[in-house]
């Protein structure tokens, strides 16, 4: 941000210290017989890989400012969001369905969001700016494969144990929409409930990550607070538009239009 | 009134058939013959190929929602979207005199669904099909898990409104009723209509 150097680096000797935390916690399976000290060193040392990998990738892309490169790394982003999405599902969707929706909504709403803060709320110079850019992205498309899994999830569980109720309403005459409105009613309550807890609780219960982060790097509370509740809109609003985006497809792509239900298109 | 022509799925052969305003039509056929997903096929339920007509109008011409009201269809088990029986009627005051001609009290408006046995359900998502008004109504075993006295209102109420116009295609395992109801048989096996 400005260059106040006002946070406290740390060195390679300070992660050995608190990596002793893991060693502890696996000595602790081991003497338990807990049998999760494999599980716990392999996610840790992922951790440590990805990680350190990404912040060689933030780098060069800071480095290039390059319109190319933010774009193919947002690309990379969505795809691997959209593939979490898809696995995240008990029953999924046939055929490029079930990759296609979770992935294009998120691109639609991540992208429509983070697009409108960096060019109202930010304003960096240039707006695609890497390193304000992929940041923002990244918060938001965590919090919208959430729901949005969460929302289709809920949506094609509750079509597949309440199908009976569904289908008496579509036997009476009722169209796709009415019939399934208490399901999809149910799939956005479940997709934005993450979201609306977390907003109602943050800063009582929790102090969220990114603020914790500019205050530890030296941003005064007042002007890290700001910036988050921008985030907290930003994310809300990302998270909404993604999950009534894919949740509407879903009931769309499990109908059709002489308004009949199509469970036969689930896997 | 209803006339179907070559109506096919992939499980079920080309059926060609029709039922009069004011006809009840029984089909019978062995369990797995495809009863269910002829009746199913006619209320398009399911995808189905070939041609159906009610009063001359196809069904392609007809928006599903507006066929359905038009064909009315009671599966062997119906399903139930709300937690009060009252909730699946438009208006549970003027179904009344029907609800309780099938045997079952007023208070039954105001019952969990989950309170209902099965045959209360049977015959309540029965009144909840006539209330509507359908033109033709497909019935599959209405009166599969009734006892004596409800079979026979059922059955009442039934040829009442075929006389009254009604055109009935009605799935039963039972042939002291069919002998009692039909006008017409038709028999079906294996994905197969044989007329009979």
């Amino acid at each position: 941000m400005s260059g106040t150097q006002s946070y406290i680096t740390l060195n390679y000797i300070d992660l050995v210290a608190a990596s002793l935390l893991i060693l502890l916690n696996a000595g602790l399976s081991l003497r338990l017989d807990l049998g999760v000290h494999r599980s716990f060193f392999v996610a840790a040392a992922r951790m440590v890989v990805q990680l350190s990998i990404v912040g060689l990738v933030l780098k060069a892309l800071f480095a290039l400012v390059s319109p190319f490169w933010t774009g193919l790394a947002a690309a990379v982003m969505v795809g691997f969001a959209g593939y979490e999405v898809a696995q995240r599902q008990e029953r999924k969707l046939s055929g490029w369905w079930s990759l296609g929706l979770g992935t294009g909504a998120m691109l639609m709403a991540s992208g429509l969001v983070t697009v409108l803060a960096l060019l109202t709320a930010l304003r960096p110079e240039p707006w695609y700016d890497p390193r304000y850019a992929i940041p923002l992205l990244g918060m938001i498309l965590g919090n919208c494969m959430t729901g949005i899994a969460l929302g289709l999830n809920a949506l094609t569980t509750g079509l597949v144990s309440r199908r009976a109720g569904v289908e008496a309403r579509i036997m009476l005459g009722a169209d796709r929409w009415q019939a399934l409105s208490p399901i999809t009613r149910q799939a956005l309550r479940s997709a934005l409930m993450p979201i609306i807890n977390s907003m109602s609780a943050t800063g009582i219960v929790s102090l969220p990550g990114m603020m914790t982060g500019q205050i530890l790097g030296g941003v005064a509370p007042e002007e890290a607070v700001k910036y988050q509740i921008l985030i907290m809109f930003l994310i809300a609003g990302g998270t909404g538009l993604g999950a009534i985006a894919a949740v509407l497809g879903g009931v769309y792509r499990l109908t059709d239009t002489r308004h009949r239900l199509r469970l036969d298109r689930l896997r | 009134m209803l006339q179907i022509i070559n109506l096919r799925t992939p499980v079920l052969e080309p059926a060609s058939f029709s039922v009069a305003a004011g006809e009840c039509v029984v089909l019978r056929g062995a369990s797995g013959a495809g009863k269910t997903l002829l009746l199913r096929a006619i209320a398009d339920l399911d995808p189905s190929e070939g041609r159906v007509m009610l009063d001359g109008v196809e069904r392609a011409a007809v928006p599903g929602p507006e066929w359905r009201r038009r064909i009315g269809y009671l599966p062997a088990e119906p399903g139930w979207w709300a937690d009060r029986i009252g909730d699946h009627f438009p208006d549970w005051a003027e179904a009344l005199p029907l609800v309780q001609r099938l045997g079952l009290v007023p208070e039954a408006g105001d019952w969990q669904v989950a309170r209902a046995s099965t045959g209360e359900r049977l015959r309540l998502a029965l009144a909840r099909a006539l209330v509507r008004g359908p033109k033709v109504l497909l019935l599959d075993e209405p009166t599969g898990a009734l006892d004596k006295g409800s079979t026979a209102a059922v059955e009442a109420v039934i040829g009442e409104a075929v006389r009254g116009g009604l055109a009935v295609l009605w799935v039963t395992h039972d042939e002291g009723q069919a002998e009692r109801m039909a006008s017409r048989h038709l028999i079906i096996e294996g994905g197969r209509l044989v007329k009979a």
